[in-house]
């Protein structure tokens, strides 16, 4: 839609200043985000523009201390736990819930997504002190449960989404046609909510990388994942790592991004929805 | 037909075929329920549990209860009038004894210092000096020992400390707390602290839904009419930073907003000013930093319904000649009004649980409900007071979600 010819200038100063609003509002989104790369390429501990000169010391401290690779390393370690635990809990949940004569399902629902809507730091403190009389506390068994909390929500609506278009007469027919239901599963279900699945289990391996409130409650420095790492790093001295490993983050969501865009293509290609 | 065939089929084994299906429908629920089962356990137990529990601490509260039981069993049989008879001076002796051996004289003293302020030291010095008390007659010398034991207040304290259900959390959490008679008044401002955080939260939150709604709004209208393929590309910009970690952003502000950052020297080198500008540990940084996580969740829902309106509403308006302003306001923009309210309630609700980037970018001035729950959890080790404000906070969140609820709907919240 470009400003038409007959416009009064009055519009079309409206048209411009929107425009421009627009570009602003933009650049405020983007822009952070891109002003921490070329940073994370300077070679002298500031953070200021021009950068007298380039380098990779920050990534080499990034990725050879043992500081910030025993974060990634327990990071990656509860993240991948968390995604499998949440991913198989949340997919049975969906499809349960998908089911036309499943019972109570609205309440249910509401506590099956109810993680995701407390204010994290209630979670945070409410688990701490659950964790501390069962004894597990500062151990990686309670990070990894107290995260599969809030991701499996997540999985739980992306897999309910992929199963609101699904057409429930391709389960009939293969049964049917004499499949068990376990075929059904494997052969006709599965292979069409995947899509879905692995989205959902993206968000939930996001969820965990990403959290620090709980992270902060229930485990010590021995389970010291990478946002808790940053988080104490931005609170006492920024070091210019921080740049480094927010990079290093970036460029994984953005492969995230990517992988889970064109999965929603295939998703909906498979579905048969097509878009216009 | 239809009846004579379930005539029928219900004579063969004698069981009507009305029963039979009630039957195996139920069967199916209960298998379809199995599949939910394990997560609904798992959430109710690693969840709901924990925090039900931890709601629970706010107004259960045994503590002195379970550390002086002679006192408080001798208390019972006080009307709260004068001071407490000889027996109930017996009793505390013996308390304060036992205390002094097990060394609980601290928790005893915290536990009264959060209504009494300076009741700490006085309870740790008297357990010590009752400790070489052999015989009575104890009123005396415990007044002796400490006019705190001779104070009317510290007995209808400890009076109320007799039952393990307590409302003085709660009551402190909004600035409201017992007088000296029991009575419950209002907290003296140097204890009044809570109202301000919460009216600060509340601020917080509101700048930041209505700045995001002003950057989001137009931004969203301009991506809505823009053709497919360009608004898909402008698009990944809003939607990258939402999938950026929030730390990832929040050290971005950081290194932005610092006294010697980015946009400082850049301000200074083009000569716009000549000090750098105060903008970060205060409230500019923190509405900055927040609204800017917080603005694709507001934008995105008031898209995803701007996407719904036919633009012939408005060419129709045009038509039957409203101006271009007059047709958007009277025509586009009341049917936006769904998008506006969804985008808002979100960004409001999860505003009023930040806790992580005012910590970073904000100053101890910026500090909302959440950090308090976490200073007096892991700081103060007060888990009645983190557990009442939890409890303020956590009410205020579900009662708006219910809101969102009804008007949104849980199962429209789209991911991606």
């Amino acid at each position: 839609m470009a400003a038409s010819l007959y416009a009064s200038p009055m519009e079309r100063g409206w048209y411009y200043l929107h425009r421009l609003l627009c570009g602003a509002v933009l650049l405020f989104l983007i822009a952070p985000i891109l002003v921490i790369i070329p940073l994370s390429f300077n070679s002298v501990p500031f953070f200021t523009f021009p950068m007298p000169g380039l380098s990779l010391r920050w990534y080499e401290e990034f990725f050879l201390t043992e500081r910030w690779q025993g974060a990634l390393h327990n990071s990656i370690f509860v993240a991948v736990s968390v995604t499998l635990l949440s991913t198989i809990l949340g997919t049975l949940a969906a499809l349960g819930l998908s089911r036309p004569n499943f019972p109570w399902r609205a309440p249910v629902m509401s506590v099956l997504i109810s993680p995701i809507i407390v204010p994290v730091v209630i979670t945070g403190v409410g688990v701490y002190f659950f964790y501390a009389d069962v004894g597990l506390l500062n151990t990686y068994a309670a990070l990894i449960l107290a995260h599969t909390t809030l991701a499996t929500p997540f999985v739980v609506i992306t897999v309910s989404a992929t199963l609101m278009g699904f057409d429930h007469s391709l389960t009939r027919a293969a049964a049917g046609l004499g499949a068990p239901p376990i075929t059904v599963f494997f052969k006709i279900t599965l292979p069409l909510i995947l899509p879905g699945m692995i989205t959902g289990s993206l968000f939930a391996f996001g969820t965990s990388f990403d959290e620090v409130v709980v992270a902060l409650f229930v485990s010590s420095a021995e389970q010291r994942t990478l946002p808790r790492v940053m988080f104490s790093g931005i609170r006492e001295s920024i070091s210019p790592t921080i740049t480094a490993a927010a990079t290093v983050l970036i460029l994984f969501s953005l492969t995230m991004l990517t992988t889970i865009e064109l999965l929603r293509r295939r998703s909906e290609r498979l579905r048969g929805i097509r878009n216009t | 037909m239809a009846t004579m065939a379930v005539q029928i089929a219900g004579s063969v084994d004698g069981v009507p075929l009305r029963i039979k299906l009630q039957r195996i429908e139920r069967a199916r629920k209960l298998k379809t329920f199995a599949f939910v089962l394990p997560l609904l356990l798992f959430i109710l137990i690693g969840f709901v549990l924990p925090i039900g529990r931890m709601m629970f601490n706010a107004v259960h509260d045994d503590g002195l209860l379970v550390l002086m039981p002679r006192t408080m069993a001798a208390l019972n049989g006080w009307d709260g009038k004068d001071l407490p008879d000889e027996t109930v001076y017996a009793a505390l002796a013996g308390d304060l004894k036992l205390s002094f051996a097990q060394k609980t004289a601290g928790a005893i003293g915290k536990r009264m210092n959060y209504e009494l302020p300076g009741a700490l030291s006085e309870v740790i010095s008297s357990t010590r000096k009752a400790s070489t008390l052999s015989v009575g007659p104890y009123k005396a010398a415990l007044i002796e020992i400490t006019p705190l034991w001779g104070q009317h207040e510290v007995w209808s304290l400890l009076k109320r400390g007799a039952s393990a259900y307590t409302a003085f959390y709660l009551l402190r959490a909004v600035d409201y707390q017992y007088g000296p008679d029991g009575q419950i008044v209002a907290s003296p401002p140097e204890n009044a602290i809570f109202r301000d955080v919460f009216l600060r939260t509340i601020g917080i939150s509101i700048g930041v839904t209505a700045t995001t709604l002003l950057l989001g709004f137009p931004l969203a209208y301009f991506l809505a009419t823009l053709p497919r393929r360009s608004s898909n590309l402008l698009m990944i910009m809003v939607v990258l930073p939402l999938w950026t970690s929030l730390l990832v952003r929040t050290t971005a502000w950081v290194v932005l907003l610092q006294q010697h950052g980015v946009i400082n020297d850049t301000l200074m080198a083009l000569h716009v000013i000549s000090q750098p500008a105060e903008l970060i540990y205060n409230r500019v940084g923190t509405i900055v930093a927040m609204t800017h996580i917080q603005l694709p969740l507001t934008l995105l829902p008031i898209y995803s319904v701007m996407k719904t309106v036919s633009p012939s509403y408005v060419r129709a308006a045009r038509s039957l000649g409203a101006g271009p302003f007059y047709a958007f306001w009277k025509v586009y923009f009341p049917l936006t009004l769904p998008g506006i309210a969804a985008g808002c309630l979100l960004t409001f609700i999860l505003c009023l649980g930040y806790y992580i980037t005012p910590a970073l970018v904000g100053g101890p001035a910026d500090q909302m409900v959440s950090s308090l729950v976490a200073y007096y959890t892991s700081e103060e080790l007060n888990w009645g007071m983190a557990s009442a404000l939890g409890v303020v906070l956590l009410t205020a969140t579900l009662l708006l979600y219910y809101v969102f609820n009804k008007l949104v709907g849980v199962e429209r919240i789209k991911m991606g």
